[in-house]
């Protein structure tokens, strides 16, 4: 009897509130990054409409939506990686590799229902050795990435022989049509970003893997205690993430139409600030598919409204970089918070 | 003092262990009944540990035989013991703060339901599940809550709510009273006393003499990787047990 009461007066807190109240859950939303970035984008884009009328046109709106969405996917990919306490810094060139293998396949006069097979397994064997190295002889995720970075952007040297790819033989046509044409008058790399995020939202929330996946993030030791197969999660995190370099591949050759071997460089660190602005944590352990479009979306239109506002595009580094910090920053304040 | 009393759930016989020149356990015979809490006590480096590793699966004996309910076993690896009804209860309760109470209790053993073609995860029916086992164990742990907001007490209700859901036979507890406060202590041995009532066995690893003698039914000292004792708490004292690891005593009788 004694015992009993003791566990009902220790255990009496704020937290037995039941939090099913409407004032619960908008307090369970405010405390979310990816609801304060979406409101950032809002804000951002009513600000921007003011100072310049050339924001809110659909011509650059459309633009905006369309540039988003490569780094979108990559951040997508990005996203079950970080969550798994890792990183993949070698996603552009990843991307950049699959874009030349895609074009001198095509170039060859490939067929497009072959070529583009052959590109996504590249990209996913490429994860998989980004994976294998990190989850089998346990090396750090950052080495490994970067190793794997200098060696993917000499390959794209290499293979291309330096050379810009522009013509794509037969199937010239079909890949302009996919990766720059649009359906109902939406671009098709919308389409794929949307699938993209609904897939990831749906493996994370819904499946074994997606539960592994955080697990692994949370606390590896727990999770390989429980019987999870660590090591081939590992590895397929950085799979996954492969195989959204070369979708991502896939739009932006048929976009740009010519594929240069410096295809995606630099693109890694927008992506990573991207999931980490959209509230991915780099220690590992969160992470959102909407979080990662959301956050895209908000470097994109950031880049967006310092052009149109006539700012010298060197400044443009500063601005992202500053966002980056204010949104670690509001990570860290969330997580001080909730220690308390 | 080789013989085993009782043992009708987990038996022991001479298990002796040896990493390469260092013995760590030797002639160790130990017998476990169903819904018995048994104190494990000693100082470092004695053998407890090991004795706990060799239960759980994680090592082989070098010697001896392991039986559990009268059939012998022989274990390659931790989730061979799990299914033979041995669950370990780590000090660090190897939870993720990161996922919820739910979640964790659930961890590697999901329910799934039908979605169409897919299976998908069935959190309703975990949370209810997870709830329902929370409840059981009096605790007022909620199953979807992150585990990252809870106390110690709350903590260790989700750790032994997963034995709770493998039906284990036997919970090997690692000091799980070292790191907490005291009113989170009472909460434990409460929950602990209610795995007994449940009819679980578990074996206490604890430096804490007040946790054993109130919650222990028998308690096994071991020095220098040999059973020195092997007793009930009834009959023995917090200074016999004191001295027994020590050394001040050399047998229990």
């Amino acid at each position: 009897m004694t015992s009993d009461k003791i566990i009902h007066a220790a255990t009496a807190s704020l937290g037995d509130v039941p939090e099913r109240t409407p004032v619960g859950i908008a307090r369970r939303i405010a405390s979310r990054q990816e609801f304060w970035i979406t409101l950032a984008v809002f804000a951002m884009g009513l600000i921007v409409s003011i100072i310049t009328p050339h924001f809110a046109t659909y011509t650059n709106l459309s633009n905006v939506l369309q540039n988003f969405c490569y780094i979108g996917i990559l951040a997508i990919g990005m996203t079950p990686i970080l969550i798994t306490g890792g990183i993949d810094i070698s996603v552009g060139a990843i991307m950049g590799l699959c874009g030349v293998a895609l074009g001198l396949l095509l170039q060859a006069d490939w067929p497009l229902w072959a070529g583009l097979p052959a590109t996504l397994l590249l990209g996913v064997a490429l994860g998989a050795i980004n994976g294998g190295f990190i989850a089998y002889l346990r090396l750090p995720p950052f080495l490994v990435t970067l190793g794997m970075l200098s060696v993917a952007r000499s390959m794209a040297l290499i293979v291309s022989s330096g050379r810009v790819v522009y013509s794509f033989g037969q199937s010239e046509k079909a890949i302009f049509a996919l990766g720059g044409g649009k359906t109902f008058g939406v671009p098709n790399v919308v389409y794929a970003m949307i699938a993209s995020a609904l897939v990831l939202h749906f493996l994370l929330t819904m499946t074994r893997w997606g539960r592994y996946v955080s697990a692994i993030g949370g606390n590896q030791r727990a999770a390989r205690l429980t019987g999870i197969p660590v090591r081939p999660i590992k590895v397929s995190v950085y799979m996954f993430g492969g195989l959204m370099a070369a979708i991502t591949s896939v739009f932006l050759v048929g976009w740009l139409g010519s594929v240069t071997n410096a295809l995606g460089q630099g693109d890694e660190l927008r992506v990573i600030a991207g999931t980490v602005i959209g509230g991915a944590s780099l220690a590992g352990g969160y992470g959102t598919a909407y979080g990662a479009v959301i956050g895209s979306l908000l470097i994109e239109e950031l880049r967006n409204a310092l052009l149109l506002a006539g700012v010298n595009p060197f400044w443009q580094g500063t601005f992202i970089g500053g966002f980056i910090i204010l949104a670690i920053i509001l990570q860290k304040i969330q997580v001080t918070e909730e220690e308390d | 003092m080789g013989e085993a009393e009782g043992g009708s759930l987990i038996r022991l016989e001479n298990i002796s262990k040896a990493f390469g020149a260092i013995q760590a356990l030797t002639h160790i015979s130990v017998g476990i009944d169903r819904g018995e809490v048994v104190g494990l006590m000693g100082d470092n480096g004695a053998g407890k540990s090991t004795l706990v590793k060799i239960l759980a699966g994680n090592y082989r004996p070098t010697e001896g035989s392991y039986f559990i309910e009268n059939r012998p076993v022989s274990f390659a690896n931790p989730a061979e013991a799990r299914s033979s009804g041995i669950e370990v209860v780590y000090q660090d309760l190897a939870l993720c703060n990161n996922l919820t109470a739910a979640a964790n209790v659930f961890l590697g053993r999901e329910i799934m339901r039908r979605v169409g073609v897919f299976r998908v995860l069935d959190h309703a029916g975990m949370a209810v599940r997870a709830g329902a086992l929370f409840r059981e164990l009096q605790s007022e742990t909620r199953p979807r809550d992150l585990v990252n907001r809870m106390s110690g007490g709350q903590r260790q209700a989700v750790a032994i709510a997963r034995t709770r859901l493998a039906e284990a036979k036997l919970i090997l507890m690692d000091e799980p009273t070292a790191a907490i406060s005291v009113r989170q202590v009472a909460q434990v041995l409460a929950l602990i006393r209610r795995l007994k009532d449940q009819g679980h066995s578990v074996i206490l690893i604890s430096h804490r003499m007040p946790d054993v003698f109130t919650t222990c039914d028998r308690v096994i000292v071991l020095r220098r990787g040999r059973k020195v004792a092997d007793k009930p708490v009834a009959s023995s004292s917090p200074e016999e047990v004191t001295g027994l690891i020590t050394g001040a005593i050399d047998y229990g009788e």
